[in-house]
């Protein structure tokens, strides 16, 4: 089973720990940060649940039609009071307790202070391809 | 097998098979199939005459192809079965093909996927692993790049401005990409090898010893992780002294025919860098004058910024916050040429806003990471 793991740069619940941002962290808590992270990932693909991930650029815009013969709309920059997706790790597991119990160490990575940051980590199964089911 | 044997004679073989009548799109595909097919085969079973193999094999499959074409369409059969038996010369063909695949009328990621498959022998999915792309959508972006050139003559010579810039491009996507996948960088500096052997043009000289300069460091560039190793931080004794020997001898040779080029210029200011042993002991003031030759050349903003951090070295902090002001701010990494010139000049606290603003504007991973890497890194000592 597939899943999708979405990072969020706001959004979201309200954080569990309000901690500071990466760039007031020292940077050994950078590089312990990152390190988490490719672990996690290398992790993964040892063990056969890796599938994707990407990392997306904060800047953008929401788009539209407007009609024919009209440019599409844009609306962007992103406002400062909306949800914004960082990125997302997609995973195939074998079950939702195991790509809950993955989210989770994710969102343990470490922070300032060499503490978990604890965030939202938002998963959502895939629907699939082929119907289920036995005819 | 060495599989660098068979994609160095797939220009050719395109070459006969189109001087036998065949159109450049359906000889492209033939090859294409015969090269697979190769690879498949020769392993187990090398043949004797690796080309007479390919020419063989990729003209069965072209003749098939306009077979069901012809009964398809109900039409007659257009081309002789028995090929005429001229060779010609593999070396104009070579060089044809880099002109046609690099053809104006392209868009660059469509020249770049066609050369890398038609001039560099690679297969549709090591293109698209290289890309990132799925194998269909490669195969597709190079089926329009050929439609889009139909009917253009494979005997004129093209522009070699065009060439020159997708090759650099080629290079530049394996020299930022991810190593683990098909070296990029490495096929670039092949194929420039190449075609600077075909062409006598110091322009062409002067792309080739560019990338033989900068891919003498590739190895430095990146640490633990992935980490981005900037160019006063990397390790001078993992540079590869033999690729920076020859860069320069090739660099030296062209400028001695005083035609200077972009590419030159280009060269010329990696060349400094690699006959550095420290940042501190690089011939900045040098380094400042080629980029206002390169100025004169381009005009490109890019260009004017990476002069402002030369600047900056050569005249110190302040004089390069002068050039820089007439950057446009809008030019990408604006932001974190700020940051280290505001650094070197005193103001901290400056310099790590503008670091944490780069990081949000930074256009890959390892740029992003570094630049936050460098925030802390000034706030750190902001607070020391």
């Amino acid at each position: 089973m597939k899943y999708l793991m979405l990072k969020h740069y706001r959004g979201g619940p309200a954080p569990a720990v309000d901690g500071a941002p990466m760039d007031r962290w020292t940077p050994d808590e950078v590089d312990a940060h990152m390190k988490y992270m490719q672990d996690f990932a290398d992790r993964l693909v040892e063990t056969g649940e890796f599938v994707d991930s990407q990392a997306l650029s904060a800047e953008g815009a929401f788009v539209r039609h407007d009609g024919p013969g009209r440019p599409p709309v844009t609306d962007g920059p992103f406002a400062e009071t909306k949800d914004l997706i960082a990125g997302w790790m997609i995973i195939d597991v074998e079950s939702w307790d195991r790509a809950v119990e993955l989210a989770g160490e994710l969102s343990a990575a470490p922070g300032a202070g060499g503490e978990p940051i604890h965030e939202w980590l938002e998963v959502r199964p895939f629907l699939t391809g082929v119907p289920g089911g036995t005819d | 097998m060495d599989a660098s044997l068979v994609r160095e004679l797939v220009p050719s073989v395109i070459g006969v098979l189109v001087r036998r009548g065949a159109d450049f799109a359906s000889a492209e595909d033939a090859v294409q199939e015969a090269l697979i097919r190769a690879l498949e085969t020769w392993p187990d079973d090398p043949p004797r005459d690796p080309k007479g193999w390919l020419v063989a094999a990729a003209w069965r499959r072209f003749l098939d192809a306009v077979r069901s074409e012809t009964s398809r369409r109900g039409r007659e059969l257009v081309v002789d079965a028995e090929p005429p038996s001229d060779p010609g010369p593999a070396a104009d063909d070579s060089l044809r093909l880099y002109f046609l695949c690099a053809h104006p009328a392209l868009p660059p990621a469509a020249a770049v996927a066609l050369t890398l498959r038609a001039v560099g022998g690679l297969t549709t999915r090591q293109i698209a692993a290289a890309h990132l792309v799925p194998e269909a959508t490669m195969a597709q972006r190079i089926s329009r790049a050929k439609k889009r050139i139909a009917g253009e003559p494979f005997d004129r010579p093209g522009d070699l401005g065009t060439v020159l810039r997708v090759l650099y491009l080629v290079f530049n996507e394996g020299y930022g990409g991810d190593p683990d996948h098909t070296d990029l960088a490495g096929e670039a500096v092949r194929l420039v090898r190449q075609l600077a052997a075909l062409t006598d043009d110091p322009e062409v000289a002067g792309l080739l010893a560019l990338v033989l300069l900068h891919h003498a460091r590739r190895v430095s560039r990146t640490g633990p992780g992935g980490r981005l190793v900037p160019l006063a931080d990397q390790d001078r004794s993992r540079w590869e002294t033999g690729l920076i020997a020859e860069g320069v001898a090739i660099l030296q040779a062209a400028l001695a025919r005083d035609r200077l080029g972009e590419y030159q210029a280009q060269a010329a200011i990696a060349a400094l860098h690699a006959d550095a042993p420290s940042t501190a002991e690089t011939d900045w003031v040098q380094i400042v004058e080629w980029y206002d030759e390169l100025l004169r050349l381009t005009e490109s903003p890019v260009v004017r910024l990476n002069r402002a951090v030369a600047v900056g070295e050569a005249d110190g902090p302040a004089a390069g916050l002068a050039a820089l002001a007439a950057v446009d701010p809008d030019v990408p990494r604006h932001a974190a040429v700020a940051a280290h010139l505001h650094e070197r000049a005193g103001d901290l606290e400056r310099a790590a806003g503008l670091d944490a603003e780069a990081s949000r504007a930074a256009p890959s991973v390892p740029e992003r990471d570094h630049l936050t890497r460098e925030a802390a890194r000034v706030r750190h000592r902001l607070r020391a």
